[in-house]
């Protein structure tokens, strides 16, 4: 059991902004720095990757001094917000860029998935896909071909693995491709989310067979995900990287507590210049919808516990202060209305801004796009309603049912029953 | 855990500038006939016409040819039947121009697969130079057709000795192109004018070589500026294909070798500046 992964003094610069005019005379005089020995003009040192704050210099660090080792056999996570430098992290890893500063040196070849289906051509059939996107990968002919049946009863294809694989559909598309990866022989296996793609049975497929791979034949797998559970299953340790730079390098568990604590809320503000009506005492600044970590997402599914984050902003001490929020579908027809006064529950705020959170149990609404609107009574007053909604939110299928069942399909319901069949 | 330890691979900044990663494309040489074979099977596949279309174009272009330059111009073609003149510049230009033009383009048509995962990125020019050689084994096939029919009609060329030397002839195209395109397509990264530059520059390229007219007669009008046509690499690569076939050219086995060695210079340099780019093209692109 060795180092089969040893990161040193690992460092990225990219460019911001526009390149185009001006790069040869750029050019010029940064190789006419580098004749005389002196230092880059265009890449000086000590500026960290923000993006929320205005750097001086065109240059930025998506990585910087990035130090750590990987042992063989281990499945490590790589856990980060975006832009915290993960891809650029795999990109230099899977040779896809050269790193603009230090070293990675590695024992045993590598296969890189930062995405499944790289170099599928549509016109070729299932069977000349896998040996060409295999060969891609680094398989020589010779392997794809002891492989080739594993390879298409991992996929499940067998029966469409002599048509073009323009005529498959989305799934088998990704099925073949995950397939023809998880067979590569390689020592070291770097897997960016491409485990987002494919249905529930598939991921687990696909997450089952990287477990396989690291723990029965002892080969290295780094593993990029937002999937939490998909890291905690998979990788002992983890890496959880902030700007650049390695934030933490501990057991899983640890980062992913570390990854929660560390998440700000990027909350959707309300629109200041919104028609709104009331006394004004105390007014919503904003909604956000997130899952049990804090999470956003672009949408939630069905059966899932909600979040919601009311962001208030009280301008005198109030007292009685009472929440509401109705709920529309996209033709803005209101199906249904809650007050936190209808649970018994009003507010007492000094001033400022306040987070008031709401759990939304098992999400029983149905799949289609919600718009949530906003009330705030004070001492039965109203104090602040916006014209527009605070919130859209989308619901796809999800848990609702047990065994994945996604309910009756159709977008018209508004929400899903269910009950006890004695 | 002792210093001197064994690592596979070591990714840094800067490679070794005269590592020229030939083990690396040889481990990965099936996957240079798999892109061959793509190449080939989706060019079939969106067309009607098929692998017919390799014939019209160096036809209408040598039937062209013949009435502007043969006719219209009279420029004398040594004593050979215009179209069959024609016919041997268009078809040993057109590999080398093929070769070149796809090859200068390598880095942003295939942006996205190179972004998404690594093999030496040499497989793909080279790869372009040999789907190019079955189009041209194509329209060598039309040029062996047309001497035959001249040569029944009684037409008088004379194919000699020189004509083994085509093999080599082939293959300094080959390294030209792919040599002078690489360097273009390294530079087309982050200049993208050059793209634009590209096919008009091959055009008058192939004006200063002995494609429409025959070395001899720029000796003998122009001896001025005979340097601007003979310095052209092409050019003696084209007189000796005309010579082998068709027994008139004007060559010196010593152009030949200056060619030869030139090319070879282009292509080390094109192998040279097209890893260096390989390494962060992504990032510009």
């Amino acid at each position: 059991m060795g180092t089969v992964i040893k990161a040193e003094n690992l460092s990225k610069a990219y460019q911001l902004g526009e390149i185009g005019t001006g790069t040869i005379s750029r050019d010029l005089e940064r190789w006419w720095a580098k004749v005389r020995g002196k230092e880059d003009p265009f890449m000086r040192i000590g500026e960290t990757n923000d993006r929320s704050i205005r750097g001086t210099s065109d240059i930025v660090w998506s990585l910087k001094d990035i130090n750590f080792d990987v042992q063989q056999g281990d499945a490590v996570g790589i856990i980060g917000r975006n832009g915290a430098g993960k891809s650029t992290l795999l990109k230099i890893l899977s040779r896809v860029t050269a790193p603009t500063t230090g070293s990675i040196k590695i024992k045993g070849r590598v296969a890189s998935l930062l995405e499944v289906g790289t170099g599928f051509h549509p016109e070729l059939s299932g069977r000349e896909n896998i040996y060409l996107n295999g060969s891609i990968l680094g398989m020589r002919k010779a392997e794809i071909k002891k492989h080739f049946d594993a390879i298409v009863d991992f996929s499940g294809v067998e029966r469409y693995i002599d048509t073009p694989v323009k005529r498959y559909s989305s799934g088998m598309y990704v099925r073949l491709a995950f397939a023809v990866a998880a067979h590569l022989e390689s020592e070291i296996l770097v897997v960016d989310e491409v485990l987002a793609v494919g249905d529930a049975e598939f991921q687990k497929k696909c997450l089952g067979k990287m477990n396989d791979v690291s723990k029965g034949e002892g080969r290295t797998v780094l593993f990029v995900s937002h999937n939490m559970t998909a890291i905690r299953n998979l990788c002992r340790n983890s890496l959880l990287l902030n700007n650049g730079i390695i934030a933490l390098n501990d057991v899983t568990e640890v980062i992913v507590d570390q990854y929660h604590k560390s998440y700000t809320p990027n909350l959707k503000i309300l629109n200041t210049n919104t028609q709104r009506t009331g006394s004004g005492e105390v007014i919503f600044l904003g909604l956000d919808i997130v899952d049990q970590y804090g999470i956003k997402h672009p949408y939630v599914t069905t059966g899932d516990d909600l979040y919601f984050r009311f962001l208030i902003d009280v301008k005198s001490h109030s007292k009685d202060i009472d929440i509401g929020f109705s709920v529309h579908d996209d033709q803005d027809t209101m199906h249904s209305v809650l007050y936190s006064s209808f649970q018994g529950r009003t507010y007492d705020l000094s001033p400022g801004v306040h987070t008031i959170l709401f759990k939304f149990e098992g999400n029983y609404l149905s799949n289609r796009i919600y718009h949530i609107r906003g009330l705030i009574k004070v001492r039965s007053q109203i104090s602040d309603h916006p014209q527009d909604p605070l919130a859209e939110l989308v619901v796809e299928p999800g848990n609702f049912y047990p065994n994945q069942h996604h309910g009756h399909q159709t977008s018209k319901l508004t929400f899903l029953i269910k009950g006890n069949w004695i | 855990m002792t210093e001197e330890e064994h690592w596979d691979l070591e990714i840094k900044p800067e490679g070794n500038l005269l590592d020229l990663k030939l083990r690396d494309v040889w481990h990965y040489r099936d996957l240079l006939f798999l892109m061959v074979r793509r190449d080939f099977v989706s060019f079939y596949k969106q067309t009607v016409l098929g692998p017919l279309w390799f014939f019209i174009q160096p036809l209408f272009t040598t039937l062209i040819y013949t009435f502007i330059f043969g006719n219209l111009a009279a420029i004398p073609t040594d004593g050979l039947p215009q179209p069959l003149f024609y016919l041997a510049g268009i078809t040993a230009w057109n590999y080398f121009a093929d070769c070149l033009t796809k090859t200068s383009s390598v880095f942003t048509t295939n942006a996205g697969l190179f972004g998404k995962v690594y093999f030496p990125r040499l497989i793909v020019p080279l790869s372009i130079v040999v789907s190019n050689l079955i189009r041209f084994a194509v329209q060598m096939l039309l040029f062996f057709m047309m001497m035959s029919i001249y040569w029944f009609k009684g037409a008088t060329f004379h194919p000699n000795g020189y004509l083994f030397l085509f093999p080599f002839l082939l293959l300094v195209m080959a390294m030209l192109g792919l040599g002078l395109g690489m360097i273009i397509s390294a530079l087309t990264t982050k200049y993208r004018d050059l793209s634009f530059l590209i096919t008009f520059g091959i055009q008058l390229m192939m004006y200063l070589t002995t494609v429409i007219y025959p070395l001899s007669v720029v000796k003998e009008k122009y001896p001025a500026y005979v340097w601007l046509v003979s310095y052209n690499p092409m050019t003696s690569v084209i007189e000796a294909f005309r010579y082998g076939f068709l027994g008139q050219g004007t060559f010196t086995l010593l152009s030949l070798g200056i060619t030869t060695l030139f090319t070879t210079l282009i292509l080390l340099a094109g192998i040279i500046i097209f890893n260096r780019v390989e390494r962060t093209f992504i990032d510009t692109v």
